[in-house]
């Protein structure tokens, strides 16, 4: 006998539809189109509703647990004003490829179009910024919608889904029916690699001299950083991330050879130039990777593997395009590695990382140990060390970020979420906070700025109400540093609006919040405040460190230059160069 | 160079916006955009005609593709293809000039819609070279206005697109 289905109203549906999808967490704040939904949401125990102070905060928290988990975040935001704070969020979110849902309020279905309260066009603003939107017009879509978005989401190339609700929706009644699965005839991404192109690309590698593996952020939202483990291990090729793909690859090991790009190492940046051979695996040659187009890999076949068919081939032309998802592909070659009869060149091999290990003597990333003045490279070096390399780690946008991404060497991946694409101030404290929220029981640190820091501080009372006890090191240098670098590089020297006048008290903030706040002015005092902040286990800790309000973060590929044309600290040993 | 592309697309509201906005988003050239239901209420038909290089066509053409709502896209200069666009035109008609311009109605195998004692309405199909053709075949100071649908598009032979 078939079950006796329940009718429900709308905003019961929404609870129902998200417990049904296992969510676990719903980041939001409430206004007059989703009441509703908050008093259908009070009735309730399943979902756990985190009220963030500001809806780019709640759209951050959610990406932070997505990018920790891989399960999508969800966000629960009022139509108007509340979805508008809520677009930086999602734009960051898909300039990134993280899965999100947030549902937005709308006026009722009959005020749509009448300049209502509070109404504004929810499926314009964020269109460009989605990777679909929904309106639903109707309680009987409801469920199925939210079906679509999760599936949506989550699969091919992931990336936020909007579904704007009517009020009226929300009150209506229909019958729940959860769908079991959805299939939409417009939308199916490919998954396995074609067999031919796969076998092609093997030959191709098997062929090489001076191969370099060059993977992205695709590696970790495929999960395949065994197979990409495993993969570059049986070749023995020298291994580089971008930024958002590092900890992909275990950054201790000796493959690796660290970030590339604009911000990237010497023999990162300096393998890609002279590169015969170039294999990306979910990376999508941003401009902050390539440089200058016309200076590319001058001397390399390249051979692409991306889940999205418009990243392939977008910016450089590619030899061999792969359209798949980066895990199939790369157990697919893994095979034809193993049991085909072909062997790297071993004796070419051999001659590549004796120029690559001649690269590293340079030592890039080398800086001022001697002077008592905090180096914020030393923060990020220390946290490494005493949070054993295992921290989850947020970030900012600056230079912090740069130095977090070049001194915290990540072996798994998930750990480190910073917004790569958007470049979005104010996504640290957020996200940190969704991250602990998601694990409770692991470390989780916030490296940011005081500039950005200040972006989204209001969630610090979050922090608190829900008792997510994360550890902020603001590296406060008095200065919008990454632009006080392009002023002193560039400008020369004229640092308009880049200096931060009239700072708060960072340690009475975070001690009003309810928090531990700390300053350290000397390098000699770092160690033993990381140290006091970790075993603070139960409290959120902002730490500020005053550093060095000159630093510059080194290497630097300049607009327009090449790989090889890297502007390098004082500190390196220029003469190897 | 100038291509015609057909995409089949789920008959949402909002589906034009999505094109279009891709379009202006990404800098990409629209010369014509058209669409309307097909046979299957549920699906529409868009021709959008577009110029670039053939790496600026292949990202629209998965650009487009990537849009959710996108069923298929098909580049109709893959193909031996027909094309037709529709125009109605509206010319000042007096005197001698009125059998001139019947004259090159006929040579262009347009009809004449609508008459009035000063004017001609003219219907006209064909590709858009056609129509062009016929504009600058005429006087510039007789043509009163102008309206174009845009270019539509089939592949010859027995294939068909399909949803
Ligand atoms: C201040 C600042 C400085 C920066 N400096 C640098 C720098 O020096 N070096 C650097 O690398 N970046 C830097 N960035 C980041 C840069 O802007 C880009 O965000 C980043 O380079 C993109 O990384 P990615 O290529 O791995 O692409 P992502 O944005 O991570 O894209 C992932 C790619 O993988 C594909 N993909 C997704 N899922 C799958 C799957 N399952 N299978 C296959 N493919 C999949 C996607 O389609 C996409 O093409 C900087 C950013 C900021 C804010
Ligand atoms: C929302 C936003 N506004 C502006 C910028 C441009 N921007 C990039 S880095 C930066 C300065 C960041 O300063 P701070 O947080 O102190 O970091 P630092 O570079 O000093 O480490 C600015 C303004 C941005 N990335 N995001
Ligand atoms: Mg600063």
């Amino acid at each position: 006998m078939a079950k006796k289905k329940e009718i429900l109203r709308g905003a019961e549906i929404f609870c129902r539809a998200l417990k049904d999808e296992g969510v676990k967490h719903l980041f939001g704040y409430p206004g007059g189109a989703v009441l509703h939904i908050y008093d259908a949401l009070y009735k309730q125990d399943a979902i756990e509703h985190v009220l963030v102070r500001h809806e780019q905060g709640a759209t951050h928290a959610a990406d932070g647990y997505a990018r920790a988990t891989g399960r999508p975040g969800v966000v629960l935001v009022t139509s108007g004003p509340g979805a508008t704070n809520a677009v930086t969020g999602i734009a960051t979110a898909y300039l990134d490829s993280i899965p999100l849902i947030v549902f937005t309020g709308q006026v009722a279905t009959h005020m749509i179009g009448n300049d209502a309260f509070q109404e504004v066009d929810s499926m314009g603003i964020t269109r460009p910024c989605v990777k679909h939107n929904f309106l639903v017009k109707d309680v009987k879509d409801l469920a199925a919608t939210i079906k679509k978005a999760f599936y949506v989401a989550t699969s091919g190339r992931p990336g936020p889904v909007v579904i704007d609700i009517p009020k009226d929706i929300t009150a209506d009644s229909c019958e729940y029916d959860y769908p079991q699965e959805i299939e939409l005839r417009s939308y199916r991404p490919v998954v396995k690699g074609h067999p031919g192109q796969i076998k092609k690309a093997a030959k191709l590698l098997l062929s090489a001299k001076k191969p370099m593996i060059y993977s992205g952020g695709g590696v970790v939202l495929s999960e395949a950083s065994n197979e990409l483990t495993e993969f570059s291990q049986l070749l023995g090729y020298p291994v580089t991330n971008t930024l958002m793909g590092l900890g992909a690859y275990p950054a201790t090991d000796k493959q690796f050879v660290g970030m590339l790009g604009m911000h990237g190492t010497y023999e990162a940046n300096m393998g890609m130039h002279h590169c015969d051979l170039l294999i990306a695996i979910g990376a999508r040659f941003d401009d902050r990777v390539t440089g200058d187009l016309e200076k590319f890999c001058p001397y390399a076949k390249i051979i692409q593997i991306d889940i999205d068919p418009s990243s392939i081939a977008k910016n450089v032309p590619v030899d061999v395009p792969i359209v798949g998802d980066v895990r199939y592909v790369l157990s697919d070659l893994i095979s034809i590695l193993k049991n085909g009869k072909g062997k790297p060149d071993i004796k070419a091999l051999e001659d590549w990382w004796k120029q690559i290990y001649d690269w590293k003597k340079l030592d890039c990333l080398k800086f001022d140990r001697t002077t008592d003045v905090i180096k914020p490279q030393y923060v990020v070096e220390k946290l490494w060390e005493l949070t054993k390399g295992d921290a989850y780690v947020t970030s900012d946008v600056g230079q912090h970020q740069m130095w977090a991404a070049q001194f915290y060497p990540f072996d798994k991946p998930r750990r480190w979420i910073n917004s790569g694409g958007l470049g979005t101030m104010g996504f640290g404290l957020p996200a940190a906070m969704g991250v602990k929220l998601a694990f409770p029981d692991e470390t989780v640190a916030c490296i940011s700025g005081e500039a950005s820091l200040v972006m989204c501080i209001q969630e610090l009372s979050t922090c608190l109400q829900y008792n997510t006890p994360i550890k902020i090191l603001s590296l406060n240098n008095r200065y919008m540093g990454m632009v006080r670098q392009w002023q002193e590089f560039f400008y020369s020297s004229r640092y308009s609006h880049s200096y931060m006048e009239a700072l708060p008290d960072f340690v009475k903030m975070a001690e009003s919040y309810g928090h531990v706040g700390m300053r350290i002015e000397k390098s000699s005092d770092v160690e033993g405040a990381i140290k006091e902040a970790l075993e603070l286990k139960e409290r959120t800790v902002l730490m500020d460190f005053v550093t060095d309000q000159t630093e510059n973060v080194y290497p630097m590929i300049a607009a327009g230059k090449g790989h090889h044309e890297m502007h390098l600290s004082t500190d390196a040993n220029r003469e190897l160069a | 160079m100038r291509h015609i592309l057909s995409l089949l697309m789920e008959n949402e509201a909002g589906a034009l916006s999505r094109v279009s906005g891709l379009f202006s988003a990404r800098a990409f050239n629209i010369e014509s955009l058209i669409v309307a239901p097909t046979e299957d209420s549920t699906v529409s038909r868009m021709t959008v005609v577009t110029s670039g290089s053939d790496a600026i066509i292949e990202q629209i053409t998965k650009q487009l593709n990537k849009l959710v709502d996108v069923i298929k896209v098909v580049d109709l200069n893959e193909f031996r293809h027909i094309e037709r666009e529709l125009m109605l035109i509206k010319l000042i008609a007096q005197n001698e000039c009125r059998d001139e311009a019947k004259r090159m109605v006929d040579i262009f195998r347009g009809r004449i819609i609508d008459v009035t004692e000063n004017t001609y309405t003219i219907e006209m199909t064909g590709t858009s070279e056609k129509l062009d053709a016929f504009i600058e075949s005429l006087d510039n100071s007789m043509i009163l206005e102008v309206v174009r649908s845009g270019v539509s598009g089939l592949s010859r032979g027995d294939k068909a697109t399909q949803s």
